[in-house]
């Protein structure tokens, strides 16, 4: 399974094309279903920190979700299930990196899928999909 | 348009009373687009006939467009309001996370209203406005500091605009900036003013909107399609390399950069602070606006040590781009590069715009030359300013923020006001009482800088005009330039009313705007955007005559007739030719 990664974070010029094209996947314009971040280090001029799922093996976000609605992928990371969803947030909070973002739309996290449409448009090669060093799978 | 876009929505933002309101201006917006078009028709309603720039009557006006937000490169605020200045239209670009910020807070347009009894700053984070507490932050001279504060103060980082100002804003310097990102500012006109005369630091921007479009698979593929020829285009690899601070060396081989006040046009040392020198040596990083590929915005790095305590160094980042390296390098022959980039920084410090201040400090040095400045206490510029001596010209921009004396207070009025109290009018480059940009390119470009709604090179690009015609001088009446000076402005208020940045008009012909805008409702023709470009420069010219313009009686500097350009001596008939017919196309929108 491949997942996102960050390949050089000083390469990031903070142009947040990444942002608007993980919304895109959904159809839309605009930021709300966006899974990735990308804010200044505390003033541009210090460039930039770029904050994407780091698809854990043993995720954190799952571990507290009262209604199973985070499944563990195989791989890494997790897949959200809306239904089951019931917008508590604890798996926002339990996020170590603060890599889950929220969906105001629709009062649902934004989960990082690991599909890569971002890297298309980022034209700086600061990110990209690799495949998981020793393959992955799921921790229980 | 799309019938649930948030762009109908406009923030009323009333300061005097501590409101807010939203009113949806759909219609607005259906008929003028957004960005210019919809701010100059806010600011006619909103600014009372006459208004004291600096007092409640006159607001602030911000803008962004319906392409912010859903396509790359629409990434520009456009700020109207009555200028401090020019006494008329004043009108302001900036980029960084200000548009895309405003556009999802769920806004098309916000309008500040009124002016508080005491220091405030704005936080409106989605539909929530808050008006905090300033007093702490008032009084604080430096435009970084204030960035400091509210970034641990506010939440939204990556997602914020913090538009605020410098010492300048708050003593109401005519030319004060708004900076917002560091480094990105309203710049010309004096916004920084009038946020200062509101008692208001600073306007932080948030949200994380959705925006839907019409069909989704075509929105991407036609997104892909722009974004391929944005990355792939030559013209934007020009301001990704070098940045605008390219052109420093070409407008110089040309004769048509202004250099000494405008004595010359040609500058021996500007091989030291071109942009292929400052890259070279203190290129230390290149960021861009949000959703914005390019990465235009050029820092140097500028290393300086503590005069008290050895090994100890200050390190800064300042923004460089080639109007500040003609306006403090060339026009006050300042060749090197670190002393360039150390008086930059002060500019930015205090929040001045970079042009009207360099333009009004070489309108100074001349001044002192002659000896028209007298030299006690109370009316006098109390240092001896030199050509290329940077400490004496920082100690200037202090001054030129704290006014100490009569001559500062005239000074910071701009070279029109400061000339007409102390003589030297023949040499002070203002146009319609905004300071000279940075090209001597020839007629057109003057031409355009006197008639422009903003009296600047953003106008009708006059320096482009000229330069074209350089291939063929024939093409160079007064007629011909004035019909492409204006077909240039009429579209150029499109762009400005999608708030796509200048730099992109290559990538947004007509037909990429028409697709664009087609997958957010926008039903239109090459003909509509023809005319609602003209409408939109009808109705600024409407507010320009409506507060006294008339280009017919404008000054020309006397300086733009002696200096040889690349057409050689401009003649001042063929100014006035010019104007003349200028006039004659702008009754007629």
């Amino acid at each position: 399974m491949k997942r996102l990664a960050v390949v050089d974070v000083n390469l990031c010029v903070g142009c947040q094309g990444c942002l608007f094209a993980c919304a895109r996947r959904f159809g839309d314009a605009g930021l709300s279903r966006s899974a990735i971040h990308v804010k200044s280090a505390g003033g541009i001029e210090r460039g930039f920190i770029v904050t994407v799922c780091r698809a854990c093996l043993d995720p954190p976000c799952a571990k507290v979700c009262p209604t199973g609605a985070l499944k563990p992928r195989a791989g890494g990371g997790v897949i959200l299930i809306p239904q089951k969803c019931i917008g508590c947030g604890n798996c926002k909070s339990a996020c170590t990196i603060n890599a889950i973002f929220w969906d105001e739309d629709i009062n649902k996290p934004a989960i990082c899928t690991h599909c890569g449409y971002c890297v298309d448009f980022c034209p700086y090669g600061v990110l990209k999909l690799e495949e998981r060093e020793g393959g992955g799978g799921i921790a229980t | 348009m799309i019938n649930e876009d948030p762009l109908r929505n406009v923030l009323y933002i009333d300061l005097s009373k501590r409101s807010f309101w939203i009113e949806n201006r759909r219609d607005l917006f259906e008929q003028y687009i957004g960005g210019t078009g919809v701010a100059i028709k806010l600011l006619q309603k909103e600014c009372r006939p006459n208004a004291n720039p600096l007092g409640p009557d006159n607001p602030i006006v911000f803008a962004v467009g319906p392409l912010t937000g859903v396509f790359p490169l629409a990434s520009k605020t456009v700020a109207l309001f009555k200028s401090p200045l020019t006494g008329n239209l004043g009108e302001s670009h900036a980029g960084g996370r200000s548009a895309t910020a405003i556009r999802m807070a769920g806004y098309g347009a916000i309008v500040i209203k009124g002016t508080s009894e005491t220091p405030v700053y704005l936080v409106i984070n989605g539909d929530k406005v808050l008006f905090k507490d300033a007093s702490a932050l008032w009084g604080l001279k430096s435009s970084f500091t204030v960035g400091r504060i509210i970034r641990e103060q506010e939440d939204g980082a990556g997602l914020r605009t913090i538009m605020r100002i410098g010492g300048a804003g708050e003593k109401m310097v005519s030319y004060a900036c708004v900076i917002t990102e560091t480094y990105r500012h309203f710049g010309r006109l004096g916004l920084g003013a009038v946020f200062g005369s509101k008692k208001l630091k600073a306007v932080s921007v948030s949200g994380r909107r959705s925006i839907k479009v019409e069909t989704p698979k075509t929105y991407r593929e036609l997104y892909k399609e722009v974004f391929d020829r944005t990355v792939e285009s030559p013209s934007m690899k020009k301001y990704h390399d070098l940045g605008t601070a390219v052109n420093i060396s070409p407008l110089n081989e040309l004769k048509a950069l202004p250099t000494e006040n405008l004595k010359r046009s040609h500058f021996e040392e500007a091989g030291r602070i071109s942009g292929e020198a400052i890259a070279e040596k203190y290129l230390g990083r290149r960021v861009a606006c949000s959703h914005c590929p390019v990465s235009c915005i050029h820092l140097a790095t500028y290393r300086e040590p503590y005069a008290s305590e050895p090994y100890f160094y200050k390190t800064t980042m300042v923004g460089y781009d080639y109007e500040l390296i003609y306006s403090f390098g060339t026009m006050l022959k300042i060749s090197s590069p670190e002393g360039l980039l150390k008086t930059l920084d002060e500019v930015e410090k205090y929040g001045l715009d970079v042009m009207s201040t360099g333009v009004a400090l070489a309108w100074a040095t001349e001044a002192q030359e002659r000896h028209l400045i007298p030299n006690d206490a109370n009316n006098g510029a109390k240092i001896q300013l030199k050509w290329g001596d940077y400490n004496t010209y920082i100690k200037a921009i202090e001054y030129l923020t704290d006014q100490p004396n009569d001559f500062y207070k005239a000074l910071a009025r701009g070279v029109s006001y400061a000339s007409s109290k102390y003589g030297g009018s023949e040499f002070a480059l203002s146009f319609g009482g905004n300071e000279m940009p940075g090209y001597h390119t020839g007629p057109a470009a003057h031409i355009g800088h006197l008639i422009g709604s903003r009296h600047s090179h953003l106008d009708g690009a006059g320096y482009s005009v000229d330069q074209q015609n350089l291939k063929d001088p024939s093409k160079s009446t007064p007629e011909n330039i004035a019909k492409a000076l204006i077909d240039e402005e009429k579209w150029r208020q499109i762009l400005s009313s999608l708030t796509i940045c200048f730099f992109a008009r290559g990538i947004y012909d007509t037909d990429t705007v028409l697709k664009t805008l087609s997958v957010l409702g926008y039903k239109l023709t090459k003909d509509d955007l023809t005319r609602i470009g003209g409408e939109i420069l009808r109705e600024k010219y409407q507010f320009k005559t409506r507060e006294g313009f008339n280009p017919r009686n404008i000054t020309i500097p006397k300086r733009i007739l002696e200096t040889p350009s690349p057409h050689g001596i401009i003649s001042e008939d063929t100014i006035r030719k010019g104007i003349e017919s200028a006039t004659n196309i702008l009754e007629k929108l």
